[in-house]
């Protein structure tokens, strides 16, 4: 349990095998909440604060309930629930204890259940992170760093996204490439882009 | 709506993905080939079938309340069961597909037909409803993946990771046999684009796809208008001669 595990995981989380683009995760939200920047940054905020939650507790019951008593198999249902109960629990905790925080991310949080970010990573997370030999504690530290890394990445591609296609909007496209096809167009190229990074690990 | 409207539906006119986009998480990262594609297709329509049946099975018995986790709880049952009968008897597939089998939980075309349609009918419907709109995603699939393979390698293998009725990989089509007929010193593996087996292929062939599907629609659009700009054009013109035509009469009625 080291630093530079925790900045290799962030960095390579959120650059090399960025969420939206290399690994096609969130297609929905980024296609769905990005065509203003305010509502991209609420939408960025609300899945980093449910990743790293729901990340945390799934890599728990996986390692402490589901393994422990041989039901691993089962880790797909109990995953989509304990997601979709965190985020209702979660709605809940800021609506009594955060009223401002509320109203900036209420209304996205209900979306993130079908988010298949947050399952992908909790999914991920359990083939790539955890074995049977690796100390609970070490692996919860990996995990949490690489829901934290991922959720930064998804929060800098939604934002960078948004802020292009807030100038898309009043640029003159030809009319069959209007809307979502342009904006295909543009990840394509932030892909791409992104591509370059993958040699500085 | 006939039982035959109700399958064919899911193909063009409320594709999954090419109209209401919906499910594009695996439409873009599992068509890096025609077979994952396949694969993929298969999967969907075993688990949307099965859970559209399980749910108007269940929809009286299921309180309203609790609705959408009672869906997504069936949903996930049968995408475990598939998930390990692919590891039983097609590993090659299911690595290549990874993580992409378990988040068919979360695939909105999904959870979607169970909200819109088999909460509301019967169990001949939904199980119709569930195999159409299932090909239909394959078939959007399968497009996205023949493209992508075809300018990335110029030719579409199948038996890598589906190993059905074949026991080596076979090449089902290759642009090789064509360009063969007329030449032997070229191979298209020369000049193919290998960008659209990675990632960045997946958006810009999504694009090129999505682009077609709008250019067609505005297409068909622009042509109903001038249709319609003619019928009234007729009209006009055809009130215009009737009042001619009263004037002359009520002149000659005059005289």
């Amino acid at each position: 349990m080291s630093w530079t595990v925790f900045a290799t995981a962030i960095i390579s989380a959120m650059l090399i095998n960025n969420v939206i683009l290399m690994q096609f995760l969130g297609i929905c939200p980024f296609l769905g909440v990005s065509k203003k920047t305010s509502s991209a940054i609420g939408m960025s905020a609300a899945v980093m604060f449910v990743m790293v939650i729901a990340s945390m507790v799934t890599y728990t019951i996986y390692d402490l309930i589901l393994y422990r008593y041989g039901i691993p198999y089962i880790s797909t249902i109990a995953f989509i629930l304990v997601i979709a109960s965190l985020v209702q629990l979660v709605e809940m905790i800021l609506k009594k204890f955060s009223k401002s925080l509320y109203k900036s991310l209420g209304i996205y949080l209900p979306l993130i259940t079908t988010n298949c970010a947050i399952l992908g990573v909790s999914e991920a997370n359990i083939t790539n992170v955890w074995s049977s030999t690796t100390p609970f504690f070490n692996g919860l530290f990996e995990a949490t760093a690489i829901a934290f890394g991922t959720s930064l990445g998804f929060g800098l591609i939604i934002f960078a996204f948004s802020s292009i296609r807030e100038k898309l909007e009043s640029s003159n496209v030809p009319e069959a490439w209007k809307g979502v096809p342009i904006s295909l167009v543009v990840a394509g190229i932030m892909s791409m882009a992104f591509f370059g990074l993958a040699g500085i690990i | 709506m006939t039982k035959k409207e109700n399958f064919l539906k899911g193909f063009i006119k409320e594709n999954p993905i090419f109209v209401f986009l919906l499910g594009m998480c695996p439409a873009l990262a599992v068509t890096a080939t025609f077979e994952t594609s396949l694969g993929m297709g298969l999967l969907v329509i075993f688990v949307l079938t099965s859970s559209n049946v399980a749910i108007s099975l269940l929809k009286k018995y299921i309180p309203e309340e609790v609705r959408t986790p009672s869906y997504i709880v069936i949903i996930a049952t049968f995408v475990t069961v598939v998930k390990m009968l692919t590891e039983a008897y097609a590993l090659p597939l299911y690595t290549a597909l990874g993580v992409f089998i378990p988040l068919i939980v979360v695939n909105c075309l999904i959870l979607g037909r169970a909200e819109a349609f088999a909460s509301k009918n019967n169990v001949v419907d939904s199980a119709i409803d569930g195999v159409g709109m299932g090909l239909g995603f394959t078939f959007a699939l399968i497009v996205i993946g023949v493209f992508r393979e075809m300018m990335a390698t110029g030719s579409i293998v199948y038996g890598e990771y589906l190993k059905f009725f074949v026991d080596a990989p076979i090449t089902l089509f290759s642009l090789d046999w064509i360009i063969g007929l007329f030449t032997n010193n070229f191979s298209i593996t020369e000049i193919s684009l290998g960008m659209f087996s990675l990632p960045p292929g997946a958006f810009i062939a999504l694009a090129f796809i999505l682009a077609f599907m709008q250019f067609r629609k505005h297409k068909r659009v622009q042509r109903e208008i001038e249709e319609k700009k003619r019928m009234i054009e007729e009209k006009k013109k055809a009130a215009l001669a009737k009042k001619a035509a009263a004037a002359t009469l009520q002149k000659a009625g005059a005289n």
